[in-house]
């Protein structure tokens, strides 16, 4: 039963993740598709977890938390340059 | 592994599945940025942290393995995820991006012009 579930979890969550790469290929600005990235990110982290459970092994769990780490990190970095045209600014430039 | 704890893993796994497909929709469907980050930044956080759950109650059944990473992994998606899509609508307000046209009033832009006067 649960394996049922399993895959049937792992479908929905590929569907997902075509959906926002429909977004991601035509979101009309830039901030779009950046949402579009981070919604990937976490749908990814999503589906590691199905599979190390599909898979039956407590391996993969760090690789969920770097996944979210690495996504909240690129989501920052780019709303940073999305508003200032730079990722580390320097105190001296002004 | 128990009958309860299956049905318990089911519904989360089901639940989040479903929560992620609902975000997923609401990018494609929705009529702007704004509207769609709202979409996405609560409806898939909710989705992963259901998900997650799933998975630690998995191996907490099964194994009798306690892992304190999903729950690290769980508590860091709840924090982080409004705080990263916060900042990506202020981006897109301060860049400039336009609102959907049948929106009805800008708060921020008549303070912003006050500020200015």
């Amino acid at each position: 039963m649960i394996e049922a579930v399993l895959q049937i979890s792992l479908v929905v969550l590929a569907a997902a993740m075509i959906g926002l790469v429909y977004r991601l290929v035509k979101g009309p600005t830039v901030p779009d598709r950046v949402v579009a990235l981070d919604a990937m990110g976490v749908n990814l982290v999503s589906i590691t977890a199905v599979l190390s459970m599909l898979l039956d092994t407590s391996n993969y769990l760090e690789v969920i938390l770097l996944i979210g780490i690495l996504a909240f990190i690129g989501t920052v970095a780019f709303a940073k340059f999305l508003e200032k045209g730079e990722v580390v600014e320097y105190d001296r430039d002004q | 592994m128990t009958v309860i704890s299956e049905a318990v893993i089911a519904v989360l796994l089901l639940l989040g599945a479903f929560l992620t497909l609902v975000a997923a929709f609401g990018l494609i469907r929705l009529p702007d940025v704004y509207t769609r980050n709202h979409a996405a930044s609560k409806s898939a956080t909710l989705g992963v942290m259901c998900i997650l759950l799933a998975t630690f109650v998995y191996f907490f059944a099964k194994d009798g393995f306690f892992s304190s990473r999903l729950l690290l992994g769980i508590a860091f998606f709840f924090i982080t995820a409004p705080v990263a899509g916060h900042l990506i609508s202020r981006a897109a307000y301060n860049s400039g991006v336009k609102m959907w046209d049948q929106s009805v009033r800008d708060d921020l832009k008549t303070k912003q012009a006050q500020k200015k006067n």
